[in-house]
């Protein structure tokens, strides 16, 4: 099988044979992550060039490290350092790096909408790694890998998502994904941070987390984003923590072993003890491993 | 054109294990390494043999060579990814590479390139089941099972019950859009 299109932009437009395309070659990816020389020759003299909007750890040092390990070249911008502070365009931008012979763009932004602008603008293949709180569909992607690792399958599987899911691009990506693979999901969160219509993404709403957890397999707790709340979705952090982060007491309501996944960065304490963050049940650094190998796989499907 | 039946299968794997052997009375050192996917099949069926006869069972581990092929860039199609699984170190070890068909040297000198990035080993030799010939790089095998005379265009192909359902060699005419 080919992967056809030219661009991954989000879960939604995905097919459930691209997804599974997708898991399955990171499955062969992931070994070389093992290896002594982590680093394979198929890329070479492909160049990706990382556009980054808006700060980013893991995702940027993630993709990086991927396009490295397929031997392309890679150049990174960050807005911050450049001419956008100038007043150059978003389009513009991109179009003066792109002649300058780049085979893919990875981009971060904090408006929805422009990966896939870039995508319909632009002959080269885009990669979304972020846009605004649409979709983070790599995170989604690797997300699924994940489950499916500890898991062995996702349909039928009973997956929580926690927290603040109005501002969460990754929500949205996990919802496409898991709900496409058969997954039976609940969120739950305040009701200021859900957002009007989320049902009719094909998930239930719950405003107790007692209820999301119940004979759950998978929770996925989500950061609450502080930089977000000025404006008053949450009375204060301390009620936030009492009504929706998650404890020990709370995780005997899912099934013995439901495991505990964070897309990160954690808010340690707020909604995730230290204690739970680093159990055996949290997978959260097996993500960002497994991350590294999904990146690969989408890269190397768009660029060979 | 069917030119090898199952019973001819069996007792070329038989020959080319027993010139393995002979050639190499200590098996301290050797790992035998698959390429995916018939040659990995191949390999743990000369495993299976050397058991039987030396009663010691050889490290075996399957390789694949997609993400070294040199034509990745000029093909229409993705090949599918088989998994590399070699659970054990091949630094200074005697490893025998398998493969069905030699046929342009390309898919073994991507094998090489692959397994340097997997360790040292101290001698690598290459088994083949069936050699075709139509080199494109300087490649020879240390065992061969039979030299076939083919033309160009011709594929190859050697069937295994465990993939294929059948056991035998062809030669097809047709050139085939995926191998």
């Amino acid at each position: 099988m080919k992967f056809e299109k030219k661009d991954l932009l989000d879960l939604k437009s995905l097919s459930v044979d691209e997804i599974n395309l997708i898991l399955d070659t990171a499955k062969s990816f992931h070994e070389i992550l093992e290896r002594p020389i982590k680093k394979v020759p198929t890329l070479r003299g492909k160049t990706v060039a990382n556009l980054f909007f808006e700060p980013s750890t893991r995702t940027k040092l993630s993709f990086e490290l991927s396009v490295k390990r397929l031997n392309a070249d890679l150049i990174n911008f960050s807005s911050s350092t450049s001419s956008v502070l100038k007043g150059e365009s978003l389009i513009d931008t991109a179009r003066n790096i792109m002649s300058m012979k780049v085979d893919a763009l990875i981009v971060r932004h904090s408006s929805a909408g422009a990966a896939h602008i870039l995508a319909r603008e632009l002959p080269i293949s885009v990669i979304n790694a972020g846009d605004g709180a649409h979709e983070h569909p790599t995170q989604g992607l690797l997300d699924l890998y994940s489950i499916k690792e500890k898991k062995g399958k996702i349909a039928s599987l009973n997956v929580a998502i926690i927290g603040d899911i109005m501002h969460s691009r990754v929500a949205r990506s996990d919802i496409w994904g898991l709900s496409k693979l058969g997954a039976k999901v609940k969120v739950c969160g305040p009701p200021t941070l859900i957002p009007k219509d989320i049902e009719k993404m094909g998930v239930k709403v719950t405003y107790f987390i007692e209820e999301a957890l119940s004979g759950c397999d998978v929770v996925i707790m989500l950061r609450l984003q502080r930089e977000r709340q000025k404006t008053a979705f949450i009375s204060t952090i301390e009620e936030y923590r009492e009504f929706f982060a998650l404890s020990e007491e709370k995780l005997k309501l899912a099934k013995p072993d439901a495991i505990i996944m964070h897309p990160g960065p954690v808010n340690r304490g707020v909604e995730l003890p230290v204690a739970l963050a680093d159990s055996s049940r949290s997978i959260i650094l097996e993500q960002v491993t497994n991350g590294i190998a999904v990146r690969m796989a989408v890269i190397y499907l768009l660029l060979t | 054109m069917k030119i090898m039946g199952s019973e001819e299968i069996k007792r070329t794997l038989l020959k080319l294990t027993s010139n393995f052997l002979k050639k190499n009375k200590s098996l301290d050192e050797v790992v035998i390494i698959g390429i995916q996917r018939r040659g990995a099949t191949l390999a743990s069926r000369i495993s299976e043999i050397i058991k039987s006869l030396k009663g010691k069972k050889l490290p075996v581990g399957t390789l694949d060579i997609t993400l070294y092929r040199d034509d990745l860039s000029r093909i229409s199609y993705q090949p599918i990814i088989r998994s590399t699984d070699i659970p054990f170190s091949i630094d200074d070890k005697h490893l025998l590479l398998v493969d069905d068909v030699l046929y342009s040297g390309r898919t073994v000198r991507a094998a090489l390139d692959a397994l340097l990035d997997h360790g040292r080993p101290k001698k690598i030799e290459l088994l083949v089941f069936v050699d075709r010939s139509h080199r494109e790089l300087p490649i020879q095998a240390d065992y061969v099972g039979k030299k076939i005379m083919s033309l160009p265009g011709q594929i190859v192909e050697v069937k295994l019950k465990e993939m294929d359902e059948k056991e035998e060699v062809v030669i097809l005419e047709k050139k085939k859009d995926e191998i």
